[in-house]
């Protein structure tokens, strides 16, 4: 009973100390630019670019494998950053992209069970049980992860409004 | 020496045009008064800066010049009721801006009565600490009435950091068809210059000059006349040509100095204001009065009495229009409607949005008058790289936001772009230059949001993690708390229970004894 008990620590310590050598001496750099670009990226994993959250998203977009705009929530100008630090060029889609969608709540048929509030991963869902919820914009990152949790449909994803303050001229037409 | 000097500082910006300046007739018709309409549309934003936040509530009885609009933030202004009467619907409204979109308003219904509200009058306002001049702009809600609608207060109270040293008043009006600075001057010139002596006393500046093109010897005449027996506040009579009213340009024609590039006058020392906002000023110094009315000129071919008219904020331009005799009938029907002038202004489809701080005319246009032809592609002649008066090549910014790469645009300077439509004024193509750098200037705004935006939704996404992370570990530290509270309360429980039974044995003991 000792000896096996002895010899298993015995083995134990000495596998651990070379693990522990092996790692200090042959550490492997992990690719800096994948965790330059998941810095970047929103960072609540919602899934919608079709990786493994966002830094497998990160890891697809440094290897060529994604392009720099597959992240609906970030946008345009996450795509644009990430395109401009890579130095690659990106198809942003053209003038008919209806632009960055966040939920929206029907107020009329939505029961208050704090689903939502749950699932959002930027708390930008106000409410309490039994009391109507409503969505900050502003804090909405449009990842969608609360769209299923609703129990009445209530929720539903929507372009955000264009105000005075944001509206500019369209490109003009070409020409000739 | 005083003719090289004279010389010298004539010496003007490279660039510019000389458009036709379709002032006259109207600029020599009598300056109307119009009486409040029915119904009054006061937009709640109508300066740069954050919105301002409704005060009333509908159904409430307004005075004129009661407040109905608080600033929010740093860089705001106040709104005051136009006239006296009841609110009726506070809501969207259609905004004077070429998208058509809503903006958030107060609508007032008239009494008729048009009462002014009690108001804080001074008699010696050269006797008033320059900050409270500065909060008394701030209350009477006056912007820069030259177009850009700047809150005043702002730049007059010292609110851009710089000591001023020059006070520069813009009353070049460049741009064609407009006359309602020119009518203020001739009208009302001991107004104008009192006001920019209380601009002097608040700025702390050393002198004044108001900078008046050639084109206008009737107001050039009445201010001179004005200002005899002010030593310090100086006419500069200037060359006519278009942008002449460009902040910078003005500066460089005036002083022969040069504002950086990105940078503000009070990076030199200057601080410019539009010479009816100084009569602005006056009247909310000396009077208490804000600014719920301004001079529009209502100008175009189309127009049957062209004139200048002192319009109460928030009337329709086309009740305005159609005070103004409406549209002639022997012409062709208008060909294209403007708020502001035909370089700088803005293109509206219908004349149903109010008229606000910033509205310095109405315009309605015929074919002739917008000379629509066919365009073509460039033809890369140049003439849009001489006209620019700020030296860019935009011709070269042009192409590159054609093909989507706003970047590089901005690498041209399209930042320092001031959006004269000088080089659209002369393109042989009639390429639409100035809405090109627009939407570029637009996309790189909204790009800015964007980023800023998800670094927002970063952070947020970063503090719930955290949050429930603490949350989890603050409520396994309660679940140990607890176990181990339980535990000791269940050995304090079997200890009390021991000593219970030996106390028991020992009573056991003794009373077997004693039995």
């Amino acid at each position: 009973m000792l000896a096996a008990i002895l010899s298993l620590t015995i083995l134990g310590a000495v596998l651990g100390a070379v693990l522990g050598i092996a790692n200090r001496f042959f550490h492997v750099e992990g690719n800096p630019l994948v965790e330059e670009i998941e810095a970047l990226m929103p960072g609540s994993n919602c899934g919608q670019c079709g990786f493994p959250g966002c830094a497998g998203a990160a890891a697809a977009i440094a290897a060529g494998d994604a392009s720099p705009a597959c992240c609906p929530p970030g946008g345009r100008s996450l795509a644009v950053t990430i395109a401009q630090r890579l130095g690659v060029s990106v198809e942003l889609g053209g003038a008919d992209d209806p632009g960055p969608l966040v939920a929206d709540i029907d107020e009329s048929i939505c029961i208050g069970c704090t689903r939502c509030i749950r699932a959002c991963p930027t708390d930008a869902i106000l409410g309490g049980p039994k009391q109507i919820h409503n969505v900050l914009r502003d804090a909405c990152s449009g990842c969608a992860q609360c769209i299923d949790q609703c129990p009445t449909e209530a929720m539903v994803m929507q372009p955000v409004p264009v105000t005075l303050q944001q509206w500019f001229w369209p490109k003009p037409a070409l020409q000739g | 020496m005083g003719i090289l000097d004279r010389f010298l500082r004539a010496a003007h910006f490279s660039g510019g045009v000389h458009p036709d300046d379709h002032k006259r007739p109207a600029a020599d018709a009598t300056l109307r008064v119009m009486p409040p309409p029915a119904r009054v549309y006061v937009p709640l934003v109508q300066h740069i800066g954050s919105p301002a936040r409704a005060v009333v509530t509908v159904g409430d009885l307004v005075k004129k010049g009661q407040r109905i609009g608080e600033p929010m933030g740093a860089v705001s202004a106040a709104i005051h009721a136009p006239t006296s009467g009841r609110v009726i619907a506070i809501g969207d409204i259609v905004a004077p801006h070429p998208s058509g979109l809503p903006v958030r308003g107060v609508t007032i219904e008239s009494d008729g009565r048009d009462e002014w509200c009690e108001l804080e009058t001074c008699d010696d306002p050269f006797a008033l600490d320059p900050a409270e001049i500065g909060r008394r702009v701030a209350q009477a809600g006056v912007v820069g009435l030259g177009g850009a609608a700047f809150p005043s207060a702002v730049k007059l109270s010292g609110g851009l950091g710089a000591r001023v040293e020059l006070l520069i008043i813009n009353a070049s009006e460049c741009e064609p068809f407009l006359s309602c600075d020119d009518r203020l001057m001739r009208d009302r010139a001991a107004e104008a210059v009192d006001g920019i002596a209380i601009m002097l006393h608040a700025t702390g500046a050393r002198e004044a000059r108001i900078g008046i093109e050639d084109n206008k010897p009737e107001a050039i005449a009445a201010m001179r006349a004005a200002v005899a027996g002010q030593p310090r506040i100086r006419v500069e009579v200037i060359p006519t040509r278009y942008p002449m009213g460009s902040e910078k340009h003005l500066i460089l024609v005036l002083t022969g100095r040069e504002v950086p590039a990105e940078g503000r006058p009070s990076d030199i020392g200057v601080v410019v204001h539009n010479v009816g906002t100084a009569v602005a000023v006056r009247n909310a110094v000396r009077f208490g009065r804000p600014l719920v009315s301004r001079l529009v000129t209502v100008n175009g071919a189309c127009v049957r009495e062209p004139g200048n008219v002192e319009v109460p904020i928030g009337t329709l331009a086309g009740e305005v229009l159609a005070f103004c005799g409406g549209l002639r009938a022997d012409h062709g029907g208008p060909s294209r409607l403007l708020l502001g002038g035909p370089m700088t202004g803005m293109q509206v489809s219908t004349l149903e949005v109010p008229v606000i701080k910033g509205t310095g005319g109405i315009l309605v246009l015929d074919a002739a008058e917008v000379g629509e032809g066919d365009g073509g592609p460039c033809i890369r002649c140049g003439d849009c790289m001489r006209a620019c008066p700020v030296g860019l090549l935009p011709l070269e910014i042009a192409a590159r936001v054609r093909a989507g790469e706003v970047d590089k645009a901005a690498s041209f300077g399209l930042a320092d772009c001031i959006a004269c439509g000088c080089c659209a004024y002369v393109c042989p193509s009639r390429i639409p230059l100035v809405q090109y750098f627009h939407h570029a200037k637009g996309e790189l705004a909204a790009r800015a949001r964007g980023t800023q935006r998800n670094e927002t939704i970063r952070s947020l996404t970063r503090a719930k993690a955290e949050r429930i992370e603490r949350d989890e570990r603050e409520k396994a530290e309660a679940l140990a708390r607890r176990a181990a509270a339980t535990v000791a309360a269940a050995a304090a429980v079997k200890q009390a229970a021991a000593s219970v039974e030996k106390a028991a044995e020992t009573e056991n003991e003794e009373s077997g004894v004693c039995a």
